[in-house]
């Protein structure tokens, strides 16, 4: 069985949104209008039922040889985003009709046949990405495109990638892959460059990894993701005291009312 | 032409009382103070959002809100009193109180029983497969416990009720009180977790207002399901009993201190429980469901039997109400958190300094 992932290079994202083109066009995902935040050139804004690419425009002061631009234009930086296909997945974890599986591939995959729109996942997945479609009443996110993989081809996103930022094979040979890169890059000077799989956090890694310049957070990145089976133990413990409470108020307050 | 800053202005202005008193107020403000307060010329929208450790992308939050819909919190509150009310039920049977109590008590879970599962199916973004439900039963989804959970109580709570209700109709027998007496133990066993256990539903997800209180709300739904309950028994005429008395009280003083708890702690991701519209529903759904009746229902102690009916009738009221404002209030609460872009990329909020909480509102919210 092979596990494979996603490695996104931010710093050879050129921002030209081909594997956002190129997943709606593979999945058949719905037009969902551009709409200019007034902030950046990111006409998407974040994952979504309809978006399971996202490329983000980080735009900021202008810095020399940032991205080859000059200097006194603002520097550049794109990252195309993805679902994470956590190691411990949130989604699927919460998912109560099983419709959410983990693949032979190691992707989290929802199965639109099953699903039945309870929308439990959306507020279980620590990264934001799924959600439902109202209009549907499924929710849906990116497949990790499951049918091609299915017949040994990479995904339609990593294919469309003209510059390989999206990177696509065995998670093994990515993360070393990746190491490799970032000392690279290091030696390059570009002494930001930063490795993101969530790895020493209770989603346990991730199937897709980044390579981002700066702070993580810049691309909304969350430092901590947490899958929310680690609250459970906390909240069935509390359930028990408060169902002991009730049982033993009741059983007080009804052996003690004298008049019956 | 060349273009000027003043573009799309008269190039001369006729000076009036406004502008030379407006030029007056500069100078004063710069004799007395040294230095001018005003906003000058600035773009409608600045300070624009920006992508940096500090701002986040822009402010664009990273969670996404919950898709439930207005049944999941009125859910959430039915099926707190209709758990509650199976227990008291069953409780004042087996103790033998009064028969009319517990038959009442009976006919709130059998109702909430119904409709309970009503309103989880229509949230559903397709209701007609909300069968897929019972495909698994997964201990590591609340939802998944939850809803056969609901399932076990809703058969147990309406075949009690209906075969409580067949032998005062048509007499006793063998299998009637078979299945009133294993409905009743069934209602008592699955209405314990099912009074309380939206609070881990919602306690165990992404949500940082809900899972930072994820060991208090099953508890604190729990409360609030047994003062529905009681409430709900007081309005249809159990003003005399005792227990029931005692119960609203526990569940009201628990309530109070609930919310002196939410009051008092200081961490900006319970900002949603203290601070704008979330924060007054909460109030408000506190305040109903703690203080008032608590306070009714000491005064329903000392006073006569006639006033004291009278008060045990409107803390009841206040404890249904407090209960489902409660429920509201916690949801939308929800929908704040997912909002805030900070908690979940551990950014500080610069209005929280070390003397306490600035009032002033956060421009990129």
């Amino acid at each position: 069985m092979s596990r494979t992932a996603f490695l996104t290079d931010s710093t050879l994202c050129i921002g030209c949104k081909a594997c956002e083109v190129a997943c709606k066009e593979w999945n058949g995902v719905g037009e969902d209008g551009l709409e200019w935040s007034g902030f950046s050139y990111d006409n998407t804004g974040a994952l979504g039922h309809s978006t399971w690419r996202h490329v983000k425009f980080v735009e900021h002061a202008p810095e020399p040889g940032f991205g080859g631009n000059a200097p006194e234009l603002n520097s550049w930086a794109f990252s195309s985003d993805v679902c994470k296909h956590c190691e411990n997945a949130g989604c699927l974890e919460a998912c109560p009709t099983g419709a959410i599986v983990r693949t032979e591939f190691g992707g989290v995959y929802v199965q639109p046949d099953i699903c039945n729109g309870c929308a439990y996942c959306v507020i279980a997945c620590p990264f934001g990405v799924v959600e439902r479609n109202q209009d549907d009443g499924r929710a849906f996110k990116c497949t990790f495109c499951y049918d091609r993989q299915k017949v040994g081809l990479v995904p339609a996103c990593a294919k469309a990638c003209p510059t390989e930022s999206i990177k696509f094979g065995e998670i093994e040979d990515l993360r070393v892959k990746a190491q490799e890169r970032v000392e690279e890059l290091h030696q390059r000077g570009m002494n930001d460059a930063t490795f993101y799989d969530a790895g020493n956090t209770s989603v346990g890694g991730t199937h897709a990894m980044f390579i981002v310049r700066g702070d993580p957070r810049t691309y909304n990145l969350p430092p901590k993701p947490e899958v929310p089976t680690v609250y459970l133990k906390k909240g069935w413990t509390s359930s028990a005291i408060g169902a002991a409470l009730l049982l033993g108020g009741t059983l007080l307050a009804f052996l003690a009312d004298g008049e019956r | 032409m060349r273009r000027t800053p003043h573009d799309g202005r008269p190039s001369t202005r006729t000076p009036d009382s406004t502008s030379e008193q407006r030029l007056a107020e500069i100078r004063r403000e710069a004799e007395q103070r040294g230095e001018i307060k005003a906003a000058g010329v600035r773009p409608s929208g600045a300070p624009f959002p920006m992508a940096s450790p500090e701002t986040g992308y822009y402010g664009i939050p990273l969670l996404k809100e919950p898709a439930w819909t207005w049944e999941v919190p009125l859910y959430f509150f039915v099926g707190g009193a209709a758990g509650a009310a199976a227990v008291v039920g069953a409780i004042a049977d087996y103790t033998g109180a009064d028969r009319n109590l517990v038959r009442d008590a009976r006919w709130i879970a059998a109702a909430g029983a119904v409709i309970s599962p009503a309103l989880l199916i229509a949230d559903l973004g397709r209701p007609e497969r909300f069968l897929n439900m019972m495909r698994v039963f997964k201990p590591q989804s609340p939802m998944s416990v939850g809803v056969w959970t609901l399932l076990g109580f809703s058969a147990a709570a309406t075949a009690t009720a209906f075969a409580g209700f067949m032998r005062e109709r048509y007499g006793p027998s063998l299998p009637l009180r078979v299945m009133e007496n294993a409905g009743q133990a069934a209602s008592l066993a699955f209405g314990l977790p099912f009074s309380n256990y939206t609070g881990v539903l919602i306690g165990a997800t992404t949500i940082p207002v809900w899972n930072r209180n994820v060991a208090e709300l099953p508890i604190h739904f729990g409360a609030s399901g047994l003062s529905a309950a009681v409430g709900l028994l007081e309005m249809m005429g159990h003003r005399r009993s005792r227990a029931l008395q005692m119960l609203g009280l526990g569940a009201a003083i628990f309530e109070s201190w609930e919310g002196w708890r939410i009051e008092s702690r200081q961490q900006p991701g319970l900002d949603p429980l203290k601070r704008g519209t979330s924060g007054w529903i909460v109030r408000a759904g506190g305040a109903l469901s703690g203080p008032i009746p608590a306070a009714l229902r000491a005064l329903s102690m000392i006073r006569g039997n006639e006033r004291s009916r009278a008060l045990r009738r409107w803390a009841g009221l206040s404890a249904v109400a407090g209960s489902l404002i409660t429920r509201i209030a916690w949801v939308h609460a929800g929908h704040v958190s997912a909002r805030d872009w900070r908690e979940p990329l551990e950014i500080s909020d610069p209005l929280y300094t070390e003397k306490g909480v600035s009032r002033r509102r956060d421009p990129h919210q």
